[in-house]
C-alpha cells in the first residue's frame, strides 16, 4: 500500500484523528500526508515524513470540491493506491467526491485497517454496531474514512519532507462560496472529536445548569464536554458537542455518561469508548447494559465528589 | 423551480434490520419505509415549492417494492416519483447508487437537489458529494437553514468547528440535516391521492446502465467483546469507587 493521508486542520492545528489515520497507514505500508489551505506549509512537521502541501487562497475556505481536485491530481500523478481520511463533515464529501472522480471504491465508518494475506480490509461496525463488516475494494484506488478517534497519533512524528502539490482547479469546484464562518468553540474547551477523555450530560442534568457538573467534571479530567440529542434539541448545549447517530461518533479511552439513559442512537456515537463509566438513577436504563461501570445513584451528590476527588489527587 | 429530492427506502427499522449472512446485503425482503433522515428532504422540498412554485419530483433507486415507500412522499405533497429499479443494481455500493441517481437527475434537469442527512440503513453521509461530482455542480451538506434565491441557494450549515454559511449558484445539490424542519403528516386526503400520482420506474439501462461495485463485502463478524460489566448502587461511596475503578482501569 501506497496511501495518501488527508491531513484536515483547523487553524493552527491538524486534526488528531487525522495524524491517528496516518500513523495507522504508516504501520501498514507507505504513508503520505497531504495538506491543503493557505499558509499551511508551517503544519507540516506535526505529521512528519513526506507531506504534500497544496497552497491556494481558494484553497482557504473548508469546502470540499476544490479538495478533491488537489487529492485526484496528486493519486494520478503520484500512482498513490489508497486515501484515508478521518471522517468529518468536510473530509466525508472530499472522499465521495475523490471516488466518483477517480471510480474508486470508498467504504466509509471504519473502525479499524488491517491487512489479511496481502489484502487491505476495513473494519465497518454496521447496524448499531450489531455486526462488524470486513470491507473490501475492487477498485485499484481505495478510499477509507474511519471513524474519528479510531487510531492513536504516533507519540514522535519523523522530521517533515515537505513537497509541492500542484493546484489545478476545475470550474465546477469553485461554484459554492463560503460566505460566513463563526466558530462556536471557545470557552468550550477541546473538540470531542480530539479528546481522550468525553463527560458527557443527558436529561438526567434536569436542565441546562445541570452541565455546570458537567463542565467541572470534565475541567479535572482534562477532557470535553459531549451532550445527547435530546438535551442539545432542548437547546441545554451546544450541537457541536453531540453524540449519537446524528451528532458525532466519538471514540475517547474514556466516556463518562451523566444522566443518559443510553438509547441506541446515544449508544452508536460512544460504544467505541475504550471504557465507558455511566451514572444515573434509573437501574433500568439501557446505558447500564453496555457500561463497563455503571452507577446507580444521584449525579447532583456523585458527580461534585468525584470532580472534588480528582482535584485532590492532581493535588 | 423543478426540485428533486432524493430518498431512499429502507428496511423498516420496527420489524427489524439484518445482514443476510449468504449475499452479505442487508436484508431487504420485509417492510420498507420512507428513510426518517429524508422526510426532512422531502419538507424542505415542499417548503421551497411553496414559497417559489414548481414541482417536487421524489427520486431514488431501490428494488420495485420500494415505490411503496415512496407513496409517503406522494402523501406528503410530492408532484411524482421516480424510481430507479434493476436487478443488476442490487448490491449497489456508493458510486454504482450514485451513478444510477446522476442518470436519473440528469434525465429531471432539476434546479436543485436535495438530500436527507445520511441513511436510515447504511449510516452512509456523504451519497450527495458523488452524485454532485458526476453532474459537476456544487454540493452543500448538513444544511439546517436554507434560503433559494432567484439564481442561488445559501445554506446555513453545523460542522465540528462551527457555523458556516455556504452560497451556490443553481443547479445546486444540498443535504439538510434533521435540524432543518418539523416534516409533516400526510393528510388523509395526501394518502388517498397519493396512489394516482405519477410513478415512474426506470431501468438501470435508461439512466446509463449499472456500473459495477468498487467495494465488497468480504465478511460478517458478531462485533468484539466489551468485557464485563460492573454495576454498582450508591451507597455513598459511589465517587470513591469510581475513583478506584478509573485508576485500576488507568485512564487517569
Amino acid at each position: 500500500m501506497r496511501a495518501l493521508v488527508f491531513l484536515e486542520h483547523h487553524g493552527d492545528a491538524i486534526a488528531k484523528a487525522s495524524l491517528g489515520v496516518l500513523a495507522r497507514a504508516r504501520s501498514l505500508g507507505e504513508a503520505e500526508g497531504v495538506l491543503a489551505g493557505e499558509g499551511v506549509r508551517g503544519l507540516a512537521g506535526a505529521a512528519g515524513g513526506v507531506v504534500w502541501v497544496a497552497e491556494d487562497p481558494r484553497l482557504a475556505p473548508p469546502l470540499p470540491a476544490p479538495r478533491v481536485d488537489v487529492l485526484a491530481k496528486l493519486v494520478r500523478d503520484e500512482g498513490f493506491d489508497a486515501v484515508l481520511f478521518a471522517q468529518s463533515v468536510l473530509a466525508s464529501d472530499v472522499a465521495a467526491g475523490l471516488a466518483a472522480r477517480l471510480d474508486a471504491g470508498l467504504n466509509w465508518d471504519l473502525a479499524d485497517l488491517v491487512e489479511q494475506d496481502g489484502v487491505l480490509v476495513g473494519k465497518r461496525p454496521a447496524l448499531a454496531d450489531s455486526v462488524w463488516v470486513d470491507a473490501g475494494w475492487t477498485s485499484g484506488v481505495r478510499l477509507a474514512l474511519f471513524r474519528a478517534g479510531a487510531f492513536d497519533p504516533a507519540p514522535d512524528a519523523p522530521p517533515a519532507e515537505v513537497r509541492e502539490a500542484a493546484v489545478e482547479l476545475e470550474p465546477h469546484s469553485l461554484l459554492a462560496e463560503l460566505v460566513e464562518a463563526a466558530s462556536d468553540e471557545g470557552e468550550s474547551g477541546p473538540s470531542i472529536e480530539d479528546a481522550d477523555v468525553i463527560v458527557a450530560g443527558g436529561r438526567g442534568l434536569g436542565g441546562p445548569e445541570g452541565f455546570a457538573l458537567v463542565e467541572a467534571l470534565a475541567d479535572a479530567l482534562g477532557g470535553a464536554v459531549g451532550a445527547t440529542r435530546a438535551v442539545v434539541d432542548a437547546g441545554w448545549y451546544p450541537y457541536s458537542a453531540q453524540v449519537g447517530q446524528t451528532g458525532k461518533t466519538v471514540s475517547p479511552k474514556l466516556y463518562v455518561a451523566v444522566g443518559i439513559s443510553g438509547a441506541i442512537q446515544h449508544k452508536v456515537g460512544m460504544q467505541g469508548a475504550g471504557t465507558i463509566v455511566a451514572v444515573n438513577k434509573d437501574p433500568h436504563a439501557p446505558i447500564f447494559e453496555y457500561a463497563d461501570l455503571g452507577v446507580v445513584g444521584d449525579l447532583h451528590e456523585i458527580v461534585p465528589r468525584l470532580t472534588e476527588l480528582l482535584r485532590a489527587r492532581r493535588g | 423551480m423543478k426540485i428533486a429530492v432524493c430518498v431512499k427506502a429502507v428496511p423498516d427499522a420496527a420489524t427489524g434490520r439484518r445482514l443476510d449472512p449468504a449475499t452479505r446485503r442487508l436484508d431487504r425482503g420485509g417492510d420498507l419505509a420512507l428513510s426518517d433522515f429524508d422526510s426532512h428532504a422531502v419538507e424542505e422540498a415542499l417548503r421551497v415549492r411553496e414559497a417559489r412554485g414548481g414541482e417536487v419530483v421524489v427520486v431514488s433507486m431501490g428494488p420495485a417494492r420500494a415505490l411503496e415507500a415512496l407513496r409517503k412522499t406522494l402523501a406528503m405533497g410530492a408532484d411524482r416519483a421516480v424510481l430507479v429499479a434493476d436487478d443488476a443494481l442490487a448490491g449497489a455500493d456508493l458510486l454504482v447508487t450514485a451513478r444510477a441517481l446522476a442518470g436519473a437527475l440528469e434525465r429531471e434537469a432539476p434546479a436543485l437537489v436535495l438530500f436527507g442527512q445520511q441513511s436510515a440503513d447504511g449510516d452512509g453521509a456523504c451519497l450527495w458529494a458523488a452524485v454532485a461530482e458526476l453532474l459537476r455542480r456544487p454540493a452543500v451538506s448538513q444544511v439546517s437553514e436554507l434560503a433559494v434565491g432567484d439564481g442561488a441557494v445559501t445554506g446555513k450549515r453545523q460542522t465540528e468547528y462551527g457555523y458556516e454559511r455556504v452560497r451556490a449558484p443553481l443547479p445546486a445539490v444540498v443535504a439538510v440535516s434533521d435540524a432543518i424542519n418539523e416534516p409533516r403528516y400526510p393528510t388523509l386526503k395526501g394518502i388517498m391521492g397519493a396512489k394516482s400520482k405519477p410513478q415512474e420506474t426506470l431501468s438501470a439501462a435508461e439512466v446509463g446502465g449499472a456500473a459495477e461495485s468498487r467495494t465488497a463485502v468480504l465478511a460478517l463478524a458478531p462485533p468484539p467483546p466489551r468485557g464485563e460489566s460492573r454495576r454498582i448502587e450508591d451507597d455513598g461511596a459511589a465517587a470513591e469507587r469510581i475513583l478506584e475503578f478509573l485508576a485500576e482501569r488507568r485512564v487517569l
